[in-house]
C-alpha cells in the first residue's frame, strides 16, 4: 500500500468501565501493521489509561496497561498527553508510565514517545492529520 | 468524496445507529461513495438478524441489509469485537465450535484492520459513537 496517511487515535475515556480504551488500543496495534504516520493521543479521562501502577485485581478485569509500554516496539513514537487534563485530575507526567522508543537511526537511542502539550497545541495536532479515530 | 464510516454504538440502546444510517443514506443521495461501514464496540449488535423490534419501530438491522443490498455497500463486522458479544457467521461458528449463527444478511466479519484500510483508501472516515 503506497499512500501514507497521518493517522491520530484519540483517547479520551477511563481504562475501565467501558471497553473503549482496550478496544482501542486493539486497532492502534493491528494499525501499526500498516505503515503509516501514527500518532496515539490522550485526554479528558483517556490520561488515566497511562496512569502507572495499575492494580485491577478486584474488578476482575484484565490490566492491559503494560501494554502500552509495546507502543515504541510498534513504532509509534509519538504520543500526546494533553497537559489541562492531567491538571484537571491532580496528576503530573510522574505519575504516568516512562514510554519509550528507540531511534534506529542514533544506535537504538532510548527516547521518550510521551509529549505533553497544551490543550491549544493539541488542537494543532489534530488539525494536521488526515485520519482520526476518537474512541 | 469516498467514504468509510464507523459506527461504535449498539442499535436500540443508543442514537448513533440511527445518525450513521441518515448519513450513509443523505451521502449516497448526494452522489458520494461509500467505501465501507465499519461497526466496532457495541456496534457491531447492528448486524444480528435476530434482532425483533417492536412492530410500531424501525428495524435498525433489516434498514442496514436493504441500504447494503441496494447500493452495494461492504458492510464490516470486527471479528474481535464481534467474538466477545457473540455475533457469529459460518466461518466463526465453525472455527469457535458455536451451534448457531447469527449475522444479519449483508454484513461480514472482518478484522480490525478493513478499518485502518477504510481510512487509508477513503477520502473521509466519518465516526459515530460516544
Amino acid at each position: 500500500m503506497s499512500t501514507t496517511k497521518k493517522f491520530l487515535y484519540i483517547n479520551r475515556k477511563a481504562p475501565y468501565g467501558t471497553i473503549y480504551a482496550w478496544e482501542a488500543l486493539e486497532v492502534v496495534l493491528i494499525g501499526a501493521a500498516f505503515e503509516q504516520d501514527v500518532s496515539v493521543a490522550f485526554m479528558d479521562d483517556g490520561v488515566y489509561q497511562l496512569v502507572k501502577g495499575q492494580d485491577t485485581s478486584g474488578i476482575g478485569m484484565k490490566n492491559f496497561s503494560p501494554t502500552y509500554a509495546a507502543l515504541g516496539d510498534f513504532e509509534i513514537t509519538k504520543i500526546y498527553v494533553e497537559k489541562e487534563s492531567l491538571e484537571e485530575r491532580g496528576l503530573t507526567l510522574d505519575d504516568l508510565q516512562h514510554l519509550v522508543w528507540e531511534d534506529e537511526d542514533e544506535d537504538w537511542a532510548e527516547k521518550d514517545s510521551i509529549r505533553l502539550v497544551s490543550r491549544a497545541e493539541l488542537g494543532g495536532v489534530l488539525a494536521e492529520q488526515d485520519v482520526l479515530f476518537n474512541f | 468524496m469516498k467514504l468509510t464510516i464507523q459506527v461504535n454504538e449498539g442499535p436500540y440502546q443508543h442514537q448513533s445507529a440511527d445518525s450513521a444510517y441518515y448519513f450513509a443514506k443523505a451521502a449516497l443521495e448526494k452522489g458520494h461513495e461509500i467505501y465501507r461501514i465499519f461497526f466496532y464496540h457495541d456496534g457491531v449488535n447492528n448486524g444480528t438478524r435476530l434482532t425483533t423490534p417492536p412492530q410500531d419501530d424501525r428495524n435498525i438491522v433489516a434498514r442496514w441489509t436493504e441500504l447494503a443490498q441496494e447500493h452495494d455497500i461492504d458492510m464490516v463486522l470486527c471479528v474481535a469485537a464481534a467474538q466477545r458479544r457473540g455475533i457469529v457467521d459460518d466461518g466463526e461458528a465453525e472455527r469457535n465450535g458455536k451451534d448457531a449463527t447469527n449475522i444479519a444478511p449483508g454484513f461480514r466479519i472482518s478484522g480490525l484492520g478493513q478499518l485502518v484500510e477504510g481510512g487509508i483508501q477513503s477520502d473521509r472516515l466519518v465516526v459515530f459513537g460516544d
